[in-house]
């Protein structure tokens, strides 16, 4: 259906018995060929709300449409157009990386020539040939995630539900797996939906991004909107001498609320803007205080989320106990 | 069986079979157990040949029964344990987000099981051969106890895959391993049921199925071909599998939860 978006969902529910909303009325629209980030922390309904776009979850009340199909009564036609990595990367240690692919693309009713021939075109375009005939039980956390990307893509799908994909890798292997999402979204056109509960990775990838917290969606737009919209950058200044720690923090409180810094250093967001820092210069130097370093910190995803929910993002997970992450809300 | 489903089944119980064979710790023991079992039993229980109407005079032929059933216990565990793993993985979302049919992805599961009980029942005949037994019914009745201790795996690998459908835990289904080796004891496992002198004991054993299974394998061991004794065995093995088969059907249909 051309003009319509690859995902859209209205007032979309999800409750558990006994549990909270883990979904709570989320309305989204996803353009086709767009990286869509779903930012939030654990527990914040991102794997519950995936497990409903891919039909693994009905919806308590709400609708949705992925690939022009509605997510209830044409659960088939949706799981044809979508390729879905989840949380877990769910492997069968006890096969290799080609058998995967194989059983993968077999299940999905390929040929038998094309199914040869995608797999090993996924495990070299994955980095993966080499390994492709060792069981996957001795792959690296980076190795399954990028297996896992392979077996969701093996249908040639054109929409890809990517369910926090780099959690737990190194930043080497994250590295890899964003080259390839930015690579699956420029050269094929793939729509991704990418949950992450790291802002560095939404920045990165997503050409807008949703925030969500209990269930809500509290913030969307493009990252550089979202961020312009609450728009105060911090600065952090490293004294010279250590001993002036404490006179640094004193003169950096006329200018703005304390936030975090190392622990040789003194920071504050500006109350007024990067407009003030040459007015904090003057006063560091009026006061006497040698500088080391000084730098002007552009605000972030996690200022966004600060400012919509009153909780930093990397902390509302923690402040949330309680609440099941998500993959736990979700039945087996 | 359309080509579709004809190819989903054929993967998934490649795929079964092989992570069963490349999992040792589940193969060999389910092939070492019953024959340890054996021997000790045929050695211990020997005395007991001289009950009058006992069916033998070597405790050997009649025990030999006993290794395809107890074999078939541990598919109970390897079917059980491979699904849940599947479960707890996540690996069933996967194929739950194919085009996958459950019908398929049971009878692939389950194929496994098969493989393993073939490879139990003819290192059971061997073993059985190599130490002295010996079968009345010959050859055919052979291949008749590889055909019925196959049914029985089928039947309790079932069990195994519908409690690890039921419940998503492999404990679980470890779980379950004493309580059919309880049913195996209490089934005419070490005498035939008209020698059992306790009556709840001789009652138990008469309303157990596994009795039957075992007295059909016994049969073609110990008489030649008793027509009753193999219809029963084989009602009892298929009732069970039949049984288990629509449970599992109905737990998939909750485990395999898709719009």
């Amino acid at each position: 259906m051309a003009g319509e978006a690859a995902i859209v969902a209205e007032g979309l529910v999800r409750e558990f018995k006994k549990g909270p909303r883990a979904v709570d009325g989320i309305d989204l629209r996803v353009e086709p060929g767009e990286v869509y980030g779903f930012l939030g922390p654990n527990g914040a309904g991102k794997s519950t709300t995936v497990h409903m776009l891919t039909t693994l979850l009905p919806p308590t009340d709400g609708t949705a449409r992925v690939g022009g199909h509605d997510i209830l009564a044409e659960g088939a036609a949706v799981r044809a157009v979508i390729g879905a990595a989840l949380q877990e990367a769910a492997l069968d240690p006890f096969l290799t990386g080609r058998e995967h692919l194989q059983l993968q693309a077999a299940l999905h009713g390929l040929p038998r020539e094309e199914r040869r021939e995608r797999g090993d075109f996924l495990l070299e375009r994955v980095g993966l040939t080499e390994a492709a005939d060792r069981k996957v039980g001795g792959y690296s956390g980076g190795m399954k995630r990028r297996l896992d990307l392979a077996l969701a893509l093996v249908h040639h799908p054109r929409i890809l539900f990517l369910d926090e994909p780099t959690t737990g890798l190194d930043v080497q292997s994250r590295t890899a797996l964003w080259n390839e999402v930015q690579r699956l979204a420029a050269d094929r056109g793939v729509t991704v939906f990418l949950t992450t509960q790291y802002l560095e990775e939404a920045d990165m990838l997503a050409n807008r991004v949703g925030i969500i917290d209990r269930g809500r969606i509290v913030a969307e737009g493009t990252p550089e909107a979202l961020k312009a919209e609450i728009g105060r950058p911090s600065v952090e200044v490293l004294p010279a001498d250590r001993d002036d720690l404490g006179r640094t923090k004193e003169v950096l409180a006329r200018f703005g609320e304390s936030v975090t810094a190392s622990t040789a250093s003194a920071a504050v967001r500006l109350a007024g803007g990067e407009g003030q820092l040459a007015d904090v210069v003057r006063a560091l130097d009026a006061e006497d205080i040698h500088v080391e370093r000084l730098q002007l910190h552009a605000p972030t995803l996690d200022d966004v989320f600060l400012a919509k929910t009153g909780r930093s993002l990397e902390g509302a997970a923690m402040q949330d106990t309680g609440a099941a992450p998500d993959a736990e809300a979700v039945p087996a | 069986m359309s080509s579709a489903v004809a190819l989903q089944v054929g993967h998934l119980a490649r795929r079964s079979v092989v992570r069963t064979l490349r999992q040792p710790a589940m193969v060999v023991p389910s092939l070492f157990f019953p024959l340890i079992l054996l021997s000790v039993n045929s050695g211990g229980l020997e005395s007991a040949t001289n009950l009058p109407g006992f069916p033998t005079d070597t405790y050997l032929d009649f025990a030999l029964a006993v290794t395809f059933v107890q074999g078939a216990l541990f598919s109970a565990n390897s079917a059980g344990t491979n699904v849940a793993n599947d479960i707890e993985s996540g690996f069933l979302k996967r194929l739950s987000l194919t085009p996958l049919r459950r019908t398929a992805l049971l009878v692939g599961q389950l194929s496994g099981v098969v493989t393993l009980g073939l490879i139990q029942a003819v290192t059971f005949l061997i073993a059985g051969l190599v130490a002295g037994a010996g079968i009345e019914a010959g050859f055919a009745g052979a291949l008749v106890i590889v055909a019925l201790a196959l049914l029985i795996s089928l039947g309790f690998g079932t069990i195994g895959a519908f409690v690890a459908l039921r419940t998503g835990s492999g404990e679980a289904v470890q779980g379950i391993f004493p309580l059919l080796f309880a049913a195996l004891f209490l089934s005419s496992v070490s005498l035939p049921r008209d020698l059992i002198q306790t009556d709840w004991f001789r009652t138990v054993a008469t309303y157990n199925p596994v009795s039957y299974m075992l007295e059909a394998i016994r049969s073609l061991i110990l008489t030649g071909w008793d027509g009753e004794a193999l219809a029963l065995g084989f009602a009892c093995a298929g009732g069970v599998a039949l049984v288990a088969l629509v449970a599992a059907s109905a737990a998939l249909r909750t485990a395999m939860v898709r719009t």
